[in-house]
């Protein structure tokens, strides 16, 4: 058990190191001086050596490597070619918002998801089993930027019935939070709700098919009543493991949900930093969003290790 | 016991109507409450009761990096503060055009033109407490051209030889030569006026003399603007300005359209204007700007070296139709760098014609025929529309322009602006009375005319007349060098609320001047 944590704890940190590098190296390729694009058309040479001097950037590439992993490990993000200020409370800023958004995204996708998932199983030799089924192909195939922009024709601007976009912080004023959060988490949502649907049906049906799941009937239980006592437990498992992974998925969705609804988030300061070759920045970011998606695979190996003894033993 | 399920989802349902119901009826009474301030309460968390606007949010495109434009490069910074935070000694009048006094009541300028004496105005204050005095213009001044500025903008002060304080409300500054432009350059960011204990972090905290104070910062969302109370001149009737950024247009449209902001400050697709005109809700304003859409040839090297050449492709190109495909027909049509706003403005549209014909007789001239150029434009919407257009009319006289839309800046800096390695390119050029960056020959144009930089220099030098006279010689000489191509002057296109009055027409310097504006 413990041989098996470690071992877990190792690939986690190797993806780490390796993630990092990778990250580093597309930057390194990306064309364009950032120091010049940081001060503009109009900077003195002086100004532009004085700039990469500051930033390090007339180093060789290891060594800003090796600088930047330094700071990673003491937990400084460094300062922003473009701003000059720390990237740290800037990430952590941008992160709270993203946050909320991935969070509002799976509630919308559960809300989705749990309910149809398990109607098209039940009834999956039905029509309406599989009209929903076929439904939640369709809203598979509907990318989030769209679900966005006519979610903001149809309800915002056709409607008036909610803000086409911006954000306000949820401490300063809940119901124009609440308001402005609606529209960005049903397009990330319900995308995200038809693709757990999917794994949703699939787990069910196949719990259906189970044996105690037969003997329970076999007692003389109904099918949904047998479902929820003995199946949906078990059904839980692969479904939980799909939401965890879902989170990668969610936070890429958000990065550009953002972009259609003028959220400060993560993915906004992201693409901003892209375009402004604030590559220290840009390398940050990406981190934060790589350590996350690791972070959250690492902790559901663990978790099921620690739960499921057959897991543990099989190794 | 097929009912549990059913009642599961009823609920279910029920919990989603609900949520969406909320968002419905709280939507509902926001929309009104926006209706009547146009303010969404979002930003500057007030709203305020019908009848007595005070508020305006105002939508832009991009969103200043930090707030410190003695370092940091780009117009977005002076667009939301100067004037507007920062004053300088003069400023540019709107309609007009002029330089008018702002800081300074009035100045005299010597007999040799090079010795300027500003009278200042009395009791005015910086926004930390401190009162402005002649200290703090020898201050500003020295301080645009010490290593604290690194713009290089801050040439424009080179010229000044020395600032001396006569008393608090005199100040004298000597030029080492006489020059026009300086007193022009004053009107521009370099010309905004500190005090020494307000440049600690100019990144985050401005402080100036201006009508507003930044009052929030929210970074990737917008900046909050409150009327300065202790403000020398008239209160700006507008008591808080929110400035929000857009990164796509579509997205400040249907903020406008939502009530979520007043005002676009710069619609950038002009094809989108249609849903805005006809509206009573809203009105559309169109003037021009300083931004010349430069169809830019590499002077130096390549085909474009031949002055026959860039002749060619001027003649080849049908600048209506352009205007028209390209950007809507919203613009103007110039004939060198030059807007109509300038005092020496002149009408240059007629040098070069639309003539096929005459194009390809040029480029038999120059054993160019079967030519093939490099365009390498800015990846902007104006300049991917545009180089489409000019490729197809210049594929008519026998020209293949292969298009590679550079990322921008990034790419597009290292490539054509630093390196040079291109045939012809477009990306818009928007200081104001810029024409000087023809007379570096190290420019990406790469264009050397000694007797272009004459005159520039004479123009600098001379009186009022003489500049005039010699700018306007100097923009005709640019033209018909062929330096570069004007394909059109980018339209001022303002949409905003149709009670909100005072926006400016023209966008002549770089604030976006926020004092005269009202609602009624």
């Amino acid at each position: 058990m413990l041989l098996q944590l470690a071992r877990r704890t190792l690939v986690f940190a190797l993806s780490l190191l390796l993630a990092s590098a990778v990250v580093f190296a597309f930057m390194a390729v990306l064309p364009g001086d950032p120091a010049r694009v940081a001060l503009g058309v109009q900077a003195t040479p002086e100004a532009l050596a004085a700039t990469r001097a500051e930033f390090g950037l007339d180093q060789p590439l290891v060594a800003q490597y090796l600088d930047w992993i330094g700071g990673l490990i003491r937990g400084d993000l460094g300062r922003s070619y473009v701003t000059r200020a720390d990237i740290g409370p800037q990430v952590f800023d941008r992160l709270q918002v993203t946050a909320w958004l991935v969070l509002a995204g799976m509630l919308v996708a559960l809300v989705v998801a749990l309910p149809v998932g398990i109607l098209a199983a039940v009834r999956h030799r039905r029509v309406s089993g599989m009209m929903l089924s076929g439904a939640s192909q369709i809203g598979m195939a509907v990318p989030s930027f769209l679900a966005g922009i006519l979610l903001v024709s149809v309800v915002s601007v056709q409607l008036g019935w909610l803000p086409s976009g911006g954000w306000v912080v949820p401490a300063e004023d809940p119901v124009q939070f609440l308001r402005r959060l609606i529209l960005p988490a049903l397009a990330l949502g319900i995308v995200q709700g038809a693709v757990v649907t999917r794994y949703v049906r699939s787990a069910v049906l196949d719990v259906m098919r189970e044996d105690y799941l037969r003997t329970a009937r076999a007692k003389g239980l109904g099918p949904y009543r047998a479902l929820i006592k003995h199946g949906l437990r078990n059904a839980a498992i692969p479904v939980v493991t799909v939401l965890a992974l879902q989170l990668a998925t969610l936070l890429i969705g958000a990065v550009v949900v953002e972009r259609v609804f003028v959220i400060p988030g993560l993915g906004s300061l992201l693409l901003d930093g892209v375009g402004n070759r604030d590559l220290l920045l840009v390398q940050s970011v990406v981190m934060v969003l790589v350590i996350a998606v690791l972070l959250v695979n690492y902790l559901v190996d663990v978790l099921y290790a620690v739960l499921d003894p057959r897991l543990r033993r099989a190794g | 016991m097929r009912r549990s399920l059913r009642y599961t989802t009823a609920a279910a349902a029920a919990g989603v109507l609900l949520l969406a119901g909320c968002g419905a009826g709280s939507g509902d009474d926001a929309a009104d409450s926006t209706d009547d301030t146009g303010q969404s309460g979002e930003g500057t968390g007030e709203d305020t009761p019908a009848g007595e606007p005070t508020a305006l949010t105002v939508g832009f495109t991009a969103e200043p990096a930090n707030l410190d434009f003695t370092t940091t490069d780009g117009a977005a910074i002076p667009e939301a503060l100067l004037v507007n935070v920062y004053e300088g000694l003069v400023k540019l009048d709107q309609d007009t055009g002029e330089i008018v006094p702002l800081l300074a009541e009035s100045w005299e300028v010597s007999e040799d033109r090079t010795t300027y004496d500003f009278a200042l105005r009395e009791g005015v204050t910086f926004s930390n407490g401190e009162e402005f005095t002649a200290d703090d213009v020898k201050f500003s001044i020295e301080r645009v051209q010490s290593d604290d500025w690194t713009v290089s903008l801050k040439s424009g002060m080179d010229v000044v030889e020395s600032v001396e304080v006569l008393s608090p409300t005199d100040v004298r500054v000597e030029l080492s030569e006489p020059s026009n432009r300086w007193l022009f350059s004053m009107t521009t960011r370099i010309g905004a006026m500190f005090t020494p204990t307000g440049v600690d972090d100019l990144a985050n905290e401005p402080v100036g003399t201006g009508p507003y104070v930044v009052d929030e910062w929210n970074r990737g969302d917008s900046i909050a603007l409150a009327a300065n109370d202790d403000y020398w001149g008239e209160t700006p009737a507008i008591e808080a300005v929110t400035l929000r950024y857009f990164a796509d247009p579509t997205a400040a449209n249907n903020a406008l359209l939502t009530g979520d902001i007043d005002v676009i400050g710069t619609v950038q697709a002009p094809e989108a204007l249609g849903q805005f005109e006809g509206d009573e809700r809203f009105q559309v304003i169109e003037g021009t700007t300083n931004g010349q859409v430069t169809l830019s040839f590499n002077n130096e090297s390549g085909p474009m070296s031949d002055v026959r050449v860039r002749q060619a492709v001027k003649h080849a190109i049908d600048h209506d139709a352009l205007l028209e495909t390209a950007w809507a027909g919203r613009g103007y049509l110039i004939g060198s760098h030059v807007p109509p706003t300038d005092p020496w403005y002149e009408d240059l549209t007629d040098l070069y014609p639309y003539d096929p014909e005459r194009a390809r007789d040029l480029l038999a001239d120059a054993d160019a025929e079967n030519l093939t150029l490099d365009f390498r434009i800015a990846n902007l919407p104006y300049a991917v529309a545009s180089a489409q257009v000019v490729a197809s009319q210049l594929a008519e006289v026998g020209i293949t322009a292969e298009i590679e839309p550079l990322e921008f800046p990034a790419r597009w800096l290292d490539e054509v602006f630093t390196n040079a390695d291109y045939d012809m390119s477009i990306v818009a050029h928007v200081e104001p009375r810029d024409i000087g960056i023809f007379a570096d020959p190290d420019y990406y144009f790469r264009y050397d005319s000694g007797e272009f930089q004459d005159l520039l220099a004479e123009a600098d030098a001379g009186t009022e007349d003489e500049q005039v006279e010699a700018m306007r010689e100097a923009a005709r000489l640019l033209a018909e060098d062929a330096a570069a191509d004007w394909l059109f002057l980018q339209p001022n296109l303002v949409v905003a609320a149709a009670d909100v009055a005072g926006l400016p027409e023209n966008r002549v310097g770089e604030p976006f001047d926020l004092t005269g504006i009202s609602r009624s």
